[in-house]
């Protein structure tokens, strides 16, 4: 069970990632987590927000270029060593995790993350009873 | 052939009384007046466009344009000739413009062909002749004499750079270096183990041996005999000229030249700098509106149009050699009434020469075009960056990723095909689609932002 994630590109100067905000705002878009991942030139903006599908459409709408994506999120208990538990999980089972970023939501870490077998994690995920977040729950949160 | 007969005469070295104290290689070519250059050219021009007559392409060419070789009756009439292209030269390539008979031919330059059928030059034995004459008259004018050691730092093969300068400098009679480009450290042994005193070469490759001479604390003043540079073949401003002649210590002479004339030779400056020197024994010179291919009056910038007057395997009649320029003068305080042009201030097509390399845009869109990652729209942006040229392609991804790596690889592949392509790497960077420019109208490909053409 995935949820969609917005990815971006931005090139590297400045007025390009205010594009992209101002486009959200407008369309009165929350972002509940994002982050950049940058080369020299340019970098890839991702983010989860409320109404990811609509959001997809203003951007458009607003001459970014943005694509959908799909990304797990899991729930991990807000103490030392969890989230090194749960990538094990991943690695132990030769699935690679090609990015990650976390917030933490009142007493639970969640973990964003893209893997290159999204059936296989689905599987890991399962059998290691994690607690996955489904968009419904995401969304509830803003 | 008679026009070869009267070639014959003029140019040797041994009949123009070269050497000794004078000034001037050809002294009784050099030193003419403007209406002794233009009795000469008429009379010469009649030759060339009667010697045309015995090819196909010429004949026809005559015949659409109306006109015979009779109608040649006063210089101006060479306005009545049909222009010649690089087109001209693909579509009949490789034999269709010679005048000579294939066993009368002796050389044969090629260019590349990257965008096209390749070109062909072909040279008769006097051909060559002539063309050292002229390499060797340009270097007798910068003050090179037969002591002198010449180091020819140019690419050989095809380029006319290399064996043009050999032979010319041979013929003034200087121990010459056929060092060819490249091998920085020795050819920094050469000039320091020789006795080098000239050297010729592409601008940047200047700039580069003065980058390794200092690594290697040589001091271009102190521990060597140079006295000449001679440099071409690479758009550069007065500017840089300036810089490279600080670095090193010596004058640095302009040099124009294009394979379809021969090679180097065809226009080189004195010791004014003010200018080069066109040889007008060999050449009619017309700068042109390329729109209304009308003439410009002087001091204008238009194209620089040259018709051939010595050559016996392949005459060009009016041939557009799509360089931009203005004529400066028709007098020089060196004595030499040839007229002098500015240096080359861009092209006329989209040719862009980087590096001593042309490139048309069109080699890039086609390897563009093969990545179905990539949207159509695209950006040249050429730059100097301390001596080198650069070349920046800008291109607008047609979908969006969520794959870091697959737009690294997408970049890398990109670069890779492209060297391939045009021999050169570019700067590659990948833009959101939108992000480029878009004009109304004709797309604005290329932004030659290059200090030359400031």
């Amino acid at each position: 069970m995935t949820i969609h994630q917005l990815s971006i590109f931005i090139e590297n100067r400045s007025g390009t990632l205010i594009k992209v905000l101002d486009a959200l705002k407008e369309a009165n878009i929350q972002i509940i987590a994002s982050t950049i991942a940058d080369t020299a030139d340019y970098g890839i903006y991702r983010l989860i927000c409320s109404e990811p599908m609509r959001a997809c459409d203003e951007l458009k709408r607003a001459g970014v270029a943005v694509a959908l994506s799909e990304v797990f999120v899991i729930a991990i208990d807000n103490e030392p060593g969890r989230a090194a538990d749960a990538v094990k999980a991943f690695s132990q089972a030769d699935i690679d995790i090609t990015y990650m970023y976390s917030f933490l939501n009142e007493n639970r870490g969640l973990l964003i993350f893209r893997t290159n077998d999204n059936e296989r994690a689905q599987q890991i995920i399962t059998a290691n009873n994690m607690q996955i977040i489904s968009e419904e729950a995401l969304q509830s949160l803003v | 052939m008679d026009n070869t007969e009267t070639l014959r005469q003029p140019h040797s070295s041994l009949t123009g009384g070269a050497g000794g104290g004078s000034s001037y290689f050809n002294p009784s070519f050099e030193t003419m007046s403007r209406e002794q250059i233009e009795a000469l050219q008429l009379e010469r021009l009649q030759k060339t466009v009667r010697h045309c007559m015995n090819n196909e392409f010429y004949r026809k060419k005559f015949a659409e344009a109306g006109i015979t070789p009779d109608d040649i009756k006063t210089l101006a009439d060479v306005r009545k000739l049909p222009f010649t292209t690089k087109q001209d030269l693909r579509d009949t390539y490789p034999f269709g413009m010679a005048c000579v008979p294939l066993r009368d031919c002796v050389r044969l330059h090629s260019s590349s062909g990257t965008t096209g059928n390749p070109t062909v030059i072909l040279h008769t034995q006097k051909d060559l002749d002539e063309w050292a004459n002229q390499v060797a008259r340009n270097l007798w004018m910068v003050g090179l004499r037969p002591d002198d050691v010449f180091q020819n730092s140019s690419g050989y093969g095809m380029f006319t750079g290399g064996l043009g300068f050999q032979y010319g400098a041979e013929k003034l009679g200087m121990l010459t270096v056929p060092a060819a480009a490249g091998n920085s450290l020795r050819q920094i042994k050469f000039i320091k183990d020789f006795g080098t005193t000239a050297i010729h070469a592409v601008p940047s490759y200047v700039t580069r041996l003065y980058e390794v001479m200092k690594e290697e604390g040589v001091d271009p003043r102190r521990d060597t005999k140079l006295k000449v540079l001679c440099i071409g073949a690479e758009p550069h401003s007065e500017e840089q000229r300036r810089r490279i002649e600080e670095m090193m210590g010596v004058k640095a002479y302009n040099s124009f030249g294009m394979s379809e004339m021969c090679g180097p030779g065809v226009g080189f400056e004195c010791p004014e700098q003010n200018g080069m020197h066109f040889w007008e024994d060999y050449y009619i010179v017309e700068i042109v509106d390329p729109e209304t291919l009308e003439p410009v009056p002087d001091g204008e910038i238009g194209e620089l149009v040259l018709t051939t007057l010595c050559r016996e395997a392949m005459p060009l009649l009016r041939y557009r050699t799509r360089d931009l320029t203005r004529v400066l003068g028709r007098s020089c305080p060196c004595g030499r009434n040839h007229i002098r042009l500015d240096r080359m201030r861009g092209r006329s097509d989209d040719m862009m020469v980087l590096r001593g390399v042309n490139i048309f845009p069109i080699q890039i869109e086609k390897i563009l075009m093969q990545f179905p990652e990539l949207a159509s729209n695209y950006l040249i942006t050429l730059t100097t960056d301390e001596e080198n040229d650069n070349m920046t392609v800008e291109v607008e991804l047609a979908q969006p990723t969520d794959d870091f790596k697959q737009l690294l690889d997408l970049e890398h592949e990109i670069r890779r095909r492209l060297k391939d392509e045009i021999l050169l790497t570019p700067i590659v960077k990948l833009v959101a689609k939108g992000s480029l420019p878009v004009s109304e109208g004709k797309a604005v490909r290329v932004v030659d932002k290059r200090k030359v053409y400031q």
